[in-house]
């Protein structure tokens, strides 16, 4: 019998495998498919203070080994969260993060706050890495004091599992994990979508409604990798990783790359019973190399 | 309705002209039931400029014969891939996916489908639907030529067929909406799917007559079943997804 636990933070989780925000709804969209619960943690839709009506059409584009998406945080806002959907979502029973964006530092705090009331809630995902939004969103992302700012701001009003979501579209993303961590962050995940853009030359426009979106999948795999491994050289915080995973062994790749814990997001759209199956990959390959913890392997990459 | 992620068999795959397959699957199990307006989404093995899944309306199922029908039109790499599907391959597909069209208020309806192109495609299963339930139903399929106008005799099974074709090689030329059926029936209930500028026409004349209409609309999407929020159309209520909230629409919810 392998040992799937892993902690983030003081957070006990009954398994690494999460599910990225933005791609898995609130879980129960998966229900028809999967048993959610046996899911490490699931990261629920991103959202914000007031409701948000999201980008315009098209918001999505198909690119080699990936997709362009350019949703735009539509969500219905955090009152409708807590009055509607934390309800139904409540006694599921693994850890429900809540994703939080704001245009505003305020924003964000507000956000936190009303979400720290939620004790079936065990932690939120500070988003500060959405490239899809005018204002707010990667903006603060993308540089260390803005970074921190948010961090130390919403730590100030949140108690619960304080991980920190990091944009990749920055020159150093080590730096800002540093900030981030310097002002309380309990956990980092990264990365968050690449900026990209798709062009249809027979239309000679952009695909996108938005003219850029932030690209996922499988074609971001080696760079989400290499950053989680740079972050997690860094810093002293659980790291969670993501980008293109779409099976056990990209999991393990970033788990030995030094992430405590991975997420799942495109792979969910095309499988949607994916999670299941990097579940029991991971313990598959932990029982094939004789280890008895999934702790054994986080980081241990051999150089 | 549960969704379900199955591998179907494909029993036949035939082409109906240079750009359009009917793709006919089963199943050792019995199929789930499906309802008329609803897709599935179909993963394309083998194709690497496909990443996602296609979604495709149900163009037809025969319990009897555990068969889903879909109809293939060829627009990229992963559609192509599925028109050279032969028999005896597996296709893992999600399903059933999204809502269906509305049965009409009246045994004694006045009901008109319209179709153009591939878009004929959810007519028929609605077709033989209605016909199942006692409605009789007009069927009004356009398309650019007479190549163009798919499954002809398989609709002839569920109804009277009308048709137009934009050169005049079959049925009256000129658009759906300008074919003299317009003229000499007076409908009441109005379903369409086809291109959109074809539907926007049907629903504007739709609601001049004051019929009650839905449509059923296409849109790129990633999952098909509410998690990506990128298939939105803009509503009454705001963007709601096509392939939870629709495919099917009543067109006064639509901001057309």
């Amino acid at each position: 019998m392998v040992d799937l636990k892993v902690k983030l933070g003081k957070l006990q989780m009954k398994n690494p495998v999460m599910t990225a925000s933005g791609t898995f709804g609130y879980g129960t969209e998966y229900s028809d498919f999967i048993d959610i619960v046996r899911i490490g943690g699931i990261i629920v839709k991103g959202t914000t203070l007031r409701s948000r009506q999201g980008n315009e059409y098209p918001r999505m584009a198909e690119t080699p080994s990936g997709m362009l998406n350019a949703v735009g945080l539509q969500n219905k806002g955090v009152d409708y969260f807590i009055d509607q959907i934390y309800p139904t979502i409540k006694d599921i029973d693994t850890n429900v993060f809540v994703n939080v964006s704001g245009s505003t530092v305020e924003d964000y705090i507000f956000t936190a706050e009303k979400l720290n009331c939620l004790d079936k809630i065990p932690g939120i995902e500070l988003n500060i890495s959405c490239p899809n939004v005018k204002e707010g969103g990667m903006a603060f992302g993308i540089s260390c004091l803005s970074s921190a700012q948010v961090v130390r701001e919403v730590r100030r009003v949140y108690e619960g599992e304080l991980m920190v979501k990091l944009s990749p579209n920055v020159t150093d993303i080590s730096e800002i994990a540093l900030a981030v961590e310097a002002e309380g962050a309990d956990s980092i995940s990264l990365i968050n979508t690449l900026l990209g853009m798709a062009i249809d030359a027979e239309k000679r426009k952009p695909v996108l409604s938005t003219i850029t979106g932030g690209l996922s999948g499988p074609a971001v795999k080696p760079i989400a990798l290499r950053m989680v491994w740079q972050v997690a050289q860094a810093v002293k915080i659980p790291v969670v990783g993501m980008g293109g995973i779409m099976n056990a062994a990209d999991a393990i790749e970033f788990i030995l790359a030094g992430a405590t814990a991975i997420q799942i997001g495109t792979a969910n759209f095309i499988d949607p019973t994916v999670t299941i199956k990097v579940l029991d990959g991971i313990e598959d390959y932990l029982k094939r190399h004789g280890y008895s913890s999934v702790n054994d392997i986080i980081g241990a990459l051999e150089i | 309705m549960k969704k379900f992620m199955l591998d179907l068999v494909v029993k036949n795959n035939k082409s109906l002209n240079n750009q359009c397959s009917l793709l006919i699957l089963t199943s050792t199990e019995k199929l789930p039931t499906m309802l008329p307006g609803q897709f599935v989404e179909v993963r394309v093995d083998n194709s690497p400029n496909t990443f996602l899944r296609r979604p495709i309306s149900i163009n037809y199922v025969d319990y009897e014969a555990n068969e889903l029908w879909l109809l293939i039109q060829i627009v990229g790499d992963g559609t192509r891939k599925m028109c050279e599907l032969r028999a005896g391959e597996l296709v893992n597909l999600l399903f059933p996916l999204g809502n269906s069209f509305t049965l009409p208020e009246k045994k004694d309806s006045r009901i008109l489908l319209v179709g153009g192109g591939v878009g004929v495609a959810p007519l028929l299963f609605w077709g033989s639907y209605l016909k199942n339930k006692g409605y009789a139903c007009n069927f009004l399929l356009g398309g650019r030529s007479k190549d163009n106008l798919l499954q002809l005799c398989e609709f002839e099974r569920f109804g009277n067929v009308y048709t137009t074709t934009e050169d005049g090689s079959y049925g009256e030329r000129g658009l759906v909406t300008q074919h003299s059926i317009f003229r000499e029936l007076n409908f009441d209930t109005i379903y369409s799917c086809g291109p959109t500028p074809m539907m926007k026409a049907v629903a504007s004349y739709a609601a001049q007559i004051n019929a009650f209409c839905e449509v059923s609309l296409e849109n790129t999407m990633a999952c098909g079943f509410g998690a990506c929020l990128c298939c939105v159309t803009d509503t009454t209520e705001g963007h709601v997804c096509v392939c939870t909230e629709g495919p099917v629409f009543n067109i006064t919810k639509l901001k057309w």
